[in-house]
């Protein structure tokens, strides 16, 4: 495969499609509307299954109705259609079938607008739908890692049987950078021990998340989340550059995290001792490492385009053993690297003159 | 070598087109590069812009406030734009669509009447080609062979005639780039 | 030899279908849920499809229908079966796929999944109970309950002026190019049960010819929330809901027809 300029919505979808999706439903919204197009045109010629439903709401129950039976199916949208959607997560998780969905998000409340957003945070890592669960969240800063999170998202979904969210912008979206797609993998030829293919000589198999009796929902609910304990613990994943003799360290993802990056590295050229992490996984959030940073580092910035959401995150992992500050755009404005600088170095002002050991 | 380029005027001035093409190549050329476009709710005739990052190194953002290059398709870009370019940046204008003249003293301005020249040579959709042509001239960002090359590539056979026009306009505007700009 | 085969030989004359599994079902007495179950049962034998079937339960009285059907089966969100069996058939277009919705869950909730699923001629087969209530939650009203009649959310009866007159979903289908088969049918006496399993035979008939998206209106009894005896709920379905629910095949597509003939 060679390296070509790839806009984003479009290599998202030709990753899906390389990684063995069989089936899209969707709803068009901008700004993923390009996935939906390019999905449009290649899924067909591929003789795979594509279907422009009459809603979202009916788009994820049609990826939940190939998903039982068998199929690599996903849908895309934004925000306001992520809304939708929410009824469609909660039984996919309830039943343990996998999805894939991709989230562009863009700015709300409401009808909001079509500009970058991350204010879907609390949407899609806290629940994304009613009930007691988590989806998989993954969060790409590139177009590159756009095509490389589509294809770790259905190997995430299959082999833990959950919904597995790809959350972008439409800065990500929208944006042309050289990437490189993957080889086309060949289509999955066994259906799984679980998925509804006829009752032909074997007892029937149900599909449901309905369970009435408490006990017994109960024991589903202790199996989700052990489920869940399990993912916590395998996949969490971040990237991080220039902590380790970092005193503040920025923490940021996708379009964010990749904007303060120019913003680290000025402040790395004036001389302040400044590293970015990066979650790539915003669900399960990568606590673990953070929490080690924050038993070295003096104080963190959390940078995000909404108001202050994985912020959450960081205080808890910070566990309160140094301040977390926060800098945020709303409404679809995307910060610009100089307003991140000016951040930064206003905190880095008040840092304590030495650190708090080993200086 | 990292600059941060602004392509700015009305859709369907080839705003967009302009800034692919730039990155098609300098991809070519094995830069790295983003395009990015900003984009409002109508398809046609609203403000088109597009921000163009062409770097020796692995990009961070590819969004600026403070561009070091901007290439102005219309006046209410150039209002736009000439305050936010940096210091020392450089300026090229449609003079043709120009209301007032820039004012800034610390930028290097570039004034080329594309629209005129454009009709002049019979496709006033090359004005986009003009004015990249005047960017290579004063920031030789690409090779211009190389441009050939991609825009041959990106026109297809089914546009291929489209070729020969769009690369006299690049010419023209390099020719406009060329001489020293006397302030 | 043959004297004894002749002589001990029992006579089945009533059996439960293979298509139906062996397990009590949760329905109250007098509801013809049962019977509609054992009509699509039924079908499902005869045709020979129940080990590549695919049955979508709804939301409402007939949640549990996955467990009385002897096929694979899954439960849909309130009013997204078609939209679950659009992924399902659109990935396993050689099964045979069902939803069986009610009233709540395919006229209310579910209009847009149901319209849209009949416009793109889905090749699965819908079985609608109407029984002019919502029965699971209780008794409330329904999209298709009939005017002036009391439900425990219209108390002084279904006031048109306010709520609307009910919905006729058999035709509101049946005007969409993409549906094949669309037939109303009445459980209140055996005659019309005969006449609906005919009914449900032919909409799975059009499904496996791939003929266009099928649907059976069945006009359905509960005497429960309708506070009713079993006879007098049939007489009500026969006097008051037949008269706005009017029987009959509502599109006969192009090549439907000759499946109408057989048998």
């Amino acid at each position: 495969m060679a390296v070509e300029l790839l806009k984003g919505n479009v290599a998202l979808a030709e990753a899906a499609i390389r990684a063995g999706v069989e089936a899209y439903f969707g709803y068009p919204i901008t700004p993923q509307t390009e996935l939906l197009e390019h999905m449009a045109q290649r899924m067909p010629e591929l003789g795979r299954a594509f279907v422009q439903a009459e809603s979202e709401l009916a788009a994820i129950n049609m990826v939940y109705g190939a998903a039982c039976a068998g199929a690599r199916a996903m849908t895309s949208s934004s925000s306001p259609g992520i809304s939708l959607m929410q009824e469609g997560f909660s039984y996919i998780a309830g039943s343990e079938v996998p999805a894939v969905v991709v989230d562009i998000m863009r700015g709300g409340p409401g009808l909001g607008n079509i500009q970058p957003s991350q204010a879907d945070y609390f949407q899609v890592t806290r629940s994304a739908g009613h009930g007691d669960y988590h989806p998989i969240v993954l969060a790409p800063a590139s177009v590159q890692e756009a095509i490389d999170l589509m294809v770790l998202a259905f190997d995430l979904a299959d082999k833990y049987r959950h919904v597995v969210l790809v959350v972008a912008d439409g800065l990500i979206g929208q944006m042309m950078e050289p990437a490189e797609l993957p080889p086309m993998r060949p289509l999955r030829a066994e259906r799984p021990d679980w998925a509804l293919t006829g009752a032909q000589g074997r007892a029937p198999r149900i599909i449901t998340s309905l369970e009435l009796d408490a006990p017994a929902l109960e024991e589903v609910n202790n199996r989700l989340q052990a489920k869940l304990r399990e993912i916590r613990e395998h996949e969490q994943r971040y990237a991080e550059q220039m902590v380790e003799d970092a005193r503040l360290v920025v923490v940021g993802y996708g379009t964010a995290g990749r904007i303060a990056q120019t913003a680290v590295r000025q402040a790395r050229r004036e001389g302040m001792r400044v590293g970015l992490f990066r979650p790539i996984t915003l669900w399960p959030f990568p606590e673990r490492r953070l929490s080690r940073l924050a038993d070295r580092v003096d104080a963190f910035l959390v940078v995000e385009m909404n108001a202050g959401q994985m912020l959450d995150d960081v205080r808890l992992a910070a566990g309160g053993q140094v301040p977390v500050d926060f800098y945020g755009r709303t409404g679809g404005m995307v910060p610009v690297p100089e307003e991140i600088y000016e951040a930064i170095s206003a905190l880095y002002r008040k840092l304590p003159d030495s650190a708090r050991w080993g200086e | 070598m990292h600059e941060e380029i602004i392509f700015a005027g009305f859709g369907g001035q080839g705003v967009l087109f302009a800034g692919q093409l730039l990155a098609y190549t300098a991809l070519e050329e094995g830069r790295h590069v983003t395009w990015i476009p900003s984009y409002g709710p109508e398809m046609r005739g609203g403000t088109a812009n597009c921000t163009v990052v062409v770097s020796d190194e692995p990009i961070g953002s590819p969004v600026c406030l403070h561009p070091s290059i901007a290439v102005v398709f219309n006046n209410p870009s150039l209002e736009k734009y000439e305050p936010l370019v940096k210091p020392g940046g450089l300026l090229i204008v449609n003079q043709s669509l120009m209301v007032a003249a820039p004012q800034r003293a610390d930028l290097e301005i570039v004034l080329v009447p594309a629209t005129e020249i454009a009709t002049e040579i019979g496709q006033v959709r090359a004005t986009n080609m003009i004015l990249f042509g005047a960017l290579l001239a004063r920031r030789p960002l690409v090779r211009v062979e190389t441009v050939r090359a991609v825009l041959q590539d990106k026109l297809g056979a089914r546009k291929a005639h489209l070729h020969e026009i769009n690369m006299a306009a690049l010419e023209r505007g390099l020719a406009i780039g060329r001489p020293v700009f006397s302030e | 030899m043959m004297v004894a085969e002749t002589v001990l030989e029992e006579q089945v004359v009533y059996a439960r279908p293979a298509s139906l599994r062996d397990v009590p079902t949760h329905y109250c007495p007098g509801c013809t849920h049962g019977v509609a179950h054992r009509l699509v049962a039924e079908v499902l034998d005869e045709l020979g499809i129940r080990e590549r079937t695919i049955g979508v339960s709804p939301v409402g009285c007939a949640v549990f229908a996955y467990k009385y059907f002897n096929t694979d089966g899954c439960e849909a969100a309130h009013g997204r079966a078609p939209a679950m069996a659009t992924g399902i058939k659109r990935v396993r277009p050689d099964m045979v796929v069902f939803t069986y919705q009610g009233d709540g869950d395919l006229a209310a909730i579910g209009t847009g999944e149901i319209i849209h699923a009949a416009t793109r001629g889905e090749l699965f087969t819908t079985i609608f109970i109407n029984n002019a209530i919502y029965g699971m939650t209780g008794g409330q009203m329904a999209p298709t309950t009939l005017p002036g009649q009391y439900t425990s959310s219209s108390p002084a009866g279904r006031d048109v002026e306010t709520a609307g007159f009910p919905i006729r979903m058999a035709e509101v289908i049946a005007g969409l190019p993409g549906a094949a088969y669309v037939a109303r049918r009445s459980l209140h006496n055996v005659k019309e049960i005969m006449k609906a399993k005919k009914a449900i035979r032919t909409a799975f008939k059009v499904q496996l010819a791939g003929l266009g998206f099928s649907m059976v209106e069945l006009l359905s009894a509960c005497p429960t929330n309708w506070s009713m005896s079993p006879p007098e709920a049939m007489r009500w379905i026969e006097e008051a809901m037949v008269p706005y629910y009017p029987l009959g095949d509502f599109k006969v597509a192009e090549g439907v027809e000759a499946l109408l003939k057989e048998r």
